[in-house]
């Protein structure tokens, strides 16, 4: 079986299509921003340096906030806590999430109806609202923040995980070395993972937007990274009141987080379409994932 | 098979519960010390401690809390020591009409561009309607509503409130220009994936053998597609409606403080700044309780939808 390498595969395919390089073009802009922002910052973020609500000038070409701090550095430095917090959240919640998926498929029976309820008992939560409630007694601490959403992406995973590792689960290849008494974990992750890669790599697209989402939604909210640490869902919140009189203030970090998710389902987006052709029921994955790549039936 | 679901959906929220209950009640360390902060006096320490029977064990603080939930009382908020339900009731009301308000028209609009999609299919329509809809899905409604905000009120032109404050007592319905950001901002974020799966749906159900069979025997294409495709497609748009529904829930918490629209996901986000714990399980229960209830309708309505499975029965 060749399928070690099948899912770069799918990315160089997925890369050489319209939609994939214009998404990832995108995404990959803002995250270049977010990286090297901190560095190049003309500014401090965090310390007053003119008036409140400044319009653009050529020292401060984005004017000033609430605080009278630079906006333009303040988006520079805003970005990469964000991203990181969404790649660590989506780590967790992918891995804890394709783990559980495989062993309900592999076990089944028992095991299978144990841990569909569990997952049954946490999709009951919507994400935001999760996260909320973890952070609601301890605080907004930022490794609680990226267990609590990777703990809400973790049943979703594993729904689509699930239903398409029931199909690899039943192949003569997997029933071969389980014959030669393998131990369970090794069968899962040596032989039915590397047939799912390519749904792994859409849920990891998938996963990693909505960490964005929420996390950026839950600093937006005040539950996020604290002030006076510049971050891109603050920003939006504490400048709306003064979105009459500078508006980039609340439309620069807005416009960079839409670039981002945009290109990011966009580029997931090309990535489902890529694997299609490689023989895999993604159509099904999109449906029990039920929103993101929602595929056309037929495309 | 509907009673099998109920019970099932019974013993979710029991799990449910339980959950809200150890993330609020069952920190490690004192909650009470984690709500009132370590400058708090004893005494205060003591009266919050009594309020949710913080000193007992486990199970029987669980099963105070519980037991009161049964009998319809919430507990008293601590914010303001009135009764949790005559606090958020209200508020569960404005929730409601804005949660189907975008249902409805976010449903509609989508429904009707996707079946246009569908029967026109690779037009210029669909091509611009389908990049449109790439675009929007995963927007944040934070991004979506300050886009709105920008555009109707503050910036470009000054047609709409930016704010929605509802006076308390009067329903929501009687001001609909605070009600038409907040409802456009949400039936926006969810359009995407209706327009995706009917237009999806649509083409399966127009390329199948009875709707060729429809077309041989010179049916005209507007029956054709109402009459014919439309009813085989709707079962999988009835499951991506209900899981939009289950994403209004969480999406209202988002707008309903942009818009400082008076509704549960605002009071949601007060209650985790005050710390107000028997307000935040009230809600989170509330939400969660929907989620269990449209599930179970929809698996319902679908399976009474499908032509093909209502014809084995």
């Amino acid at each position: 079986m060749n399928t070690r390498h099948e899912w770069l595969v799918i990315l160089r395919r997925a890369i050489r299509t319209r939609r994939g390089a214009i998404g990832l073009t995108l995404a990959g802009l803002v995250v270049l921003l977010a990286i090297v922002g901190p560095f190049v910052a003309p500014h401090s973020p965090t310390l007053t340096v003119t008036a409140t609500f400044a319009n653009p000038s050529s020292a401060y070409p984005l004017g000033s906030d609430v605080l009278g701090r630079d906006v333009l550095s303040r988006v520079l430095a805003g970005g990469w806590e964000l991203l990181a917090m969404a790649a660590a959240a989506t780590a967790l919640g992918v891995s804890v999430g394709v783990m559980l998926g495989i062993a309900a498929a592999y076990f089944g029976r028992f095991t299978d109806g144990l841990i569909m309820r569990i997952v049954d008992v946490f999709l009951a939560f919507p994400q935001l609202v999760f996260a909320l409630l973890l952070v609601s007694v301890a605080g907004p601490k930022i490794w609680l923040i990226i267990v609590a959403v990777g703990i809400s992406h973790a049943p979703q995973v594993a729904r689509v995980l699930r239903s398409v590792a029931l199909d690899v689960c039943e192949r003569d290849y997997v029933k071969a070395v389980e014959l030669m008494d393998t131990p369970p974990l090794k069968v899962m992750v040596g032989e039915i993972l590397p047939n799912l890669l390519s749904v792994v790599m859409v849920e990891i697209g998938l996963r990693f937007t909505y960490s964005i989402l929420i996390i950026a939604g839950m600093s937006f909210l005040g539950f996020g990274i604290q002030p006076p640490t510049a971050n891109w869902g603050t920003m939006i919140n504490e400048n709306r009141i003064g979105l009459v009189v500078n508006p980039w203030a609340v439309i620069a970090p807005t416009a960079l987080i839409a670039i981002l998710t945009i290109g990011l389902n966009t580029f997931t987006d090309a990535v489902a379409r890529a694997s299609l052709g490689v023989d895999r029921p993604l159509e099904e994955v999109a449906i029990s994932a039920g929103v993101g790549v929602a595929l056309e039936a037929t495309a | 098979m509907v009673v099998v679901r109920v019970l099932l959906g019974i013993v979710t929220l029991v799990a449910v519960s339980i959950v809200i209950f150890l993330a609020t009640q069952a920190l490690p360390g004192n909650a009470a010390y984690a709500v009132l902060g370590h400058s708090a006096t004893p005494q205060r320490i003591h009266a919050l401690e009594q309020q949710l029977h913080l000193n007992r064990s486990l199970p029987s603080q669980y099963g105070s809390w519980i037991g009161g939930v049964l009998h319809g009382n919430f507990g008293t908020s601590l914010a303001n020591g009135e009764s949790v339900s005559g606090l958020i009731g209200p508020r569960l009301e404005n929730s409601a009409v804005l949660v189907v308000a975008a249902g409805i028209i976010g449903t509609l609009i989508a429904g009707i561009l996707g079946l246009i999609a569908a029967a026109r299919r690779d037009s210029w329509f669909d091509h611009v309607a389908s990049v449109i809809a790439l675009t929007i899905t995963a927007m944040p409604e934070f991004v979506v509503a300050i886009a709105l905000v920008i555009v109707f009120s503050v910036n470009v032109t000054h047609l709409l409130p930016a704010v929605s404050a509802i006076p308390p007592g009067t329903p929501p319905l009687d001001d609909i220009s605070a009600l038409i950001l907040p409802t456009a901002t949400l039936a926006i974020v969810i359009a995407p994936y209706i327009f995706r799966m009917m237009r999806g749906a649509m083409i399966e159900a127009l390329e199948s053998d009875y709707v060729e069979m429809a077309e041989l025997k010179g049916i005209s294409r507007r029956r054709m597609l109402l009459v014919h495709a439309l009813p085989n497609s709707l079962p999988p748009v009835i499951q991506v409606i209900g899981l939009n529904l289950l994403y209004l829930a969480g999406g209202i918490v988002v707008v309903e403080y942009v818009f400082n629209y008076p509704g549960i996901g605002a009071a949601l986000v007060d209650a985790v700044s005050d710390r107000d714990i028997p307000t935040i399980q009230f809600i989170v229960f509330v939400l969660a309780a929907f989620y269990v209830f449209v599930n179970i309708v929809t698996d319902v309505v679908s399976l009474m939808a499908s032509p093909r499975r209502r014809a084995r029965r």
